[in-house]
């Protein structure tokens, strides 16, 4: 799982996209998981750093964190599968 | 170290081009007391889902209504609308402020009696009046406002049984220029109905017409309409006194002022575009003053405003079960709040705030309810912060029609808590039990199970 190349994410939360010209609004977390994203940390290795630092469980996170992923992968912001194995 | 609090991750794509002037405010506020009293701590002794009323807030409201009327017209009184909420504690309430009963059943007249209304000052309106419950208004000197014929010759009978003269008013509709007309009550007034049941009554002498009742529509936003219906019902009486020298004692122009909420589908907040007391009490009392009644002899107002006098004083708490996404990606919350006890939910796009506080982000949420239909929907879409499981949230003006209108369906109704001027929380209402419900029922005894093989079947 790769955020796009182009995709560029500001500190404070504003994620564009040059190909689509979509522009975004980010909340704190959800820099963070997208700067792990980008930084190819795995979705263990995320949820720990996440759990670490914020007051949640387990369940909590990954349901959210599988629901933000969605949502990326709605928006057309994270490589497909095919593409980052080509 | 302590740890952040958490919020969940949402990315929300900026829209533009499209700017939305009627869009109303992400209610990131929350709303942590009532009168005073910590919502937490509430839901903490009681639970959730809880109804909150603020006894200052119907005893403010009522007051604001009074001024309005009694700066503009000499003669006023209210009567509670037992329907919109028929607690006991809600009612005492509007009672100790100087307000009658306006009751539709006979249910509702028991009510009111048992809490210590007299019965001179109760108001029976409605199309179901059993010949028990006329003979029981008859006996107390009641106000029974005839809605059919049928009831008319029922209480000429009545009275000619009991040797008593019942005082009557019959329930006029009209054309007020609003749609819908609402004509299924009363007898009409441009086609001669009501001129009609006003003749047969005087020429009956069985009965004493005191008044003249109209309720011209629900949730009103037209004050005009009222001035209309005010100038229609005076017409009516001029034409009494002048043909039978009879002087009509009141007018009652029932209630149907618009609240502070927002109707489905409107553009603004209620709170911005819906007429206050003020607009109403200027449109009635002016019409009554312009009409042709001597300055003596002018008749008692009788208003049977409920709703606009209620609903800003409740209150729903509830707390937040899951948050999905549906099919199409948008933003779910499920509460414990449904539709069942939050009947006004069909009508209006309540607004819902958080009860704790949340960072500036927001999601589209649809808002649904716990029930197991498709139905169940609280809000269709609203701006909420980003909630999780367990938070709660407090659903702004339901005091209407919710604590008489909801059901009993598969869960069981909550507490109803009333917060007192001196900001101290009373139950006032107790949470359904499972033994309230069985109370009701009986089994045959072809069908009788034990104790004893329930116990069994548990162990």
């Amino acid at each position: 799982m790769k955020l796009r190349k182009n995709v560029a994410v500001s500190e404070a939360g504003l994620l564009f996209n040059p190909v689509t010209g979509e522009s975004f609004t980010v909340n704190p977390i959800g820099v963070e998981i997208l700067n792990l994203i980008r930084d190819e940390n795995n979705p263990e290795q995320i949820s720990n750093a996440i759990l670490d630092k914020y007051s949640t469980d387990m369940a909590t996170f990954e349901k959210d964190y599988y629901d933000f992923i969605g949502i990326l992968y709605h928006h057309n912001l994270l490589e497909t599968n095919e593409e980052t194995k080509a | 170290m302590s740890k952040i609090r958490y919020e969940r991750p949402v990315i929300k794509k900026l829209e533009t081009g499209m700017p939305n002037k009627f869009g109303t405010r992400t209610e990131y506020v929350p709303m942590t007391h009532i009168d005073g009293v910590s919502v937490k701590s509430l839901i903490k002794e009681y639970g959730t889902p809880l109804f909150v009323i603020s006894e200052k807030t119907i005893r403010n409201t009522i007051k604001k209504a009074k001024k309005a009327f009694d700066t503009r017209y000499p003669k006023v009184q209210f009567a509670w609308s037992y329907k919109t909420n028929y607690l006991n504690a809600v009612c005492s309430i509007f009672h100790q402020e100087g307000s009658w009963a306006e009751v539709v059943s006979g249910f509702e007249y028991d009510k009111a009696i048992s809490l210590g209304v007299d019965g001179k000052k109760i108001i029976f309106n409605g199309p179901e009046k059993s010949e028990e419950d006329l003979t029981k208004a008859i006996m107390n000197d009641s106000l029974i406002h005839i809605d059919h014929l049928d009831e008319l010759y029922t209480i000429t009978e009545l009275a000619e049984k009991l040797k008593l003269r019942p005082r009557v008013a019959i329930r006029v509709n009209m054309d007020t220029g609003v749609y819908p007309m609402w004509d299924r009550f009363g007898f009409n007034y441009e086609n001669g109905q009501a001129w009609d049941a006003i003749n047969k009554i005087m020429h009956s002498g069985k009965m004493e017409l005191v008044g003249l009742h109209c309720h011209i529509g629900t949730f009103m936003l037209s004050p005009f309409a009222y001035g209309v219906a005010a100038s229609k019902l005076a017409e009516l009486a001029l034409s009494v006194e002048q043909k039978f020298k009879h002087e009509i004692k009141y007018i009652d122009l029932g209630g149907g002022f618009a609240s502070k909420n927002t109707l489905k589908g409107s553009y603004l907040p209620g709170t911005d575009t819906n007429p206050t007391f003020d607009d109403f009490a200027e449109a009635i009392s002016t019409a009554l003053l312009n009409s042709n009644f001597k300055q003596d002899k002018l008749p008692l107002l009788i208003l049977e405003t409920g709703r606009a006098l209620i609903d800003e004083a409740g209150y729903l708490l509830g707390s937040v079960i899951s948050n999905k996404r549906s099919s199409t990606g948008r933003r779910n919350t499920i509460l414990d709040i449904g539709v069942n006890i939050l009947f006004t939910s069909f009508w209006y796009d309540h607004k819902i705030t958080p009860a704790q506080s949340f960072t500036q982000y927001s999601e589209d949420t649809c808002v649904y309810g716990p029930l197991c239909m498709n139905i169940d929907v609280i809000r269709e879409s609203t701006s909420l912060p980003l909630l999780n499981r367990g938070d709660h949230v407090v659903i702004h003006s339901v005091g209407a029609y919710n604590m008489t209108q909801w059901m009993q369906f598969i869960s069981l109704r909550p507490h109803v808590v009333l917060i007192d001027t001196d900001e101290k929380p009373h139950v006032i209402r107790l949470r359904e039990t499972l033994d309230n419900m069985n109370s009701m029922e009986l089994i045959p005894s072809h069908l009788g199970i034990r104790k004893s093989q329930i116990v069994n079947r548990k162990s």
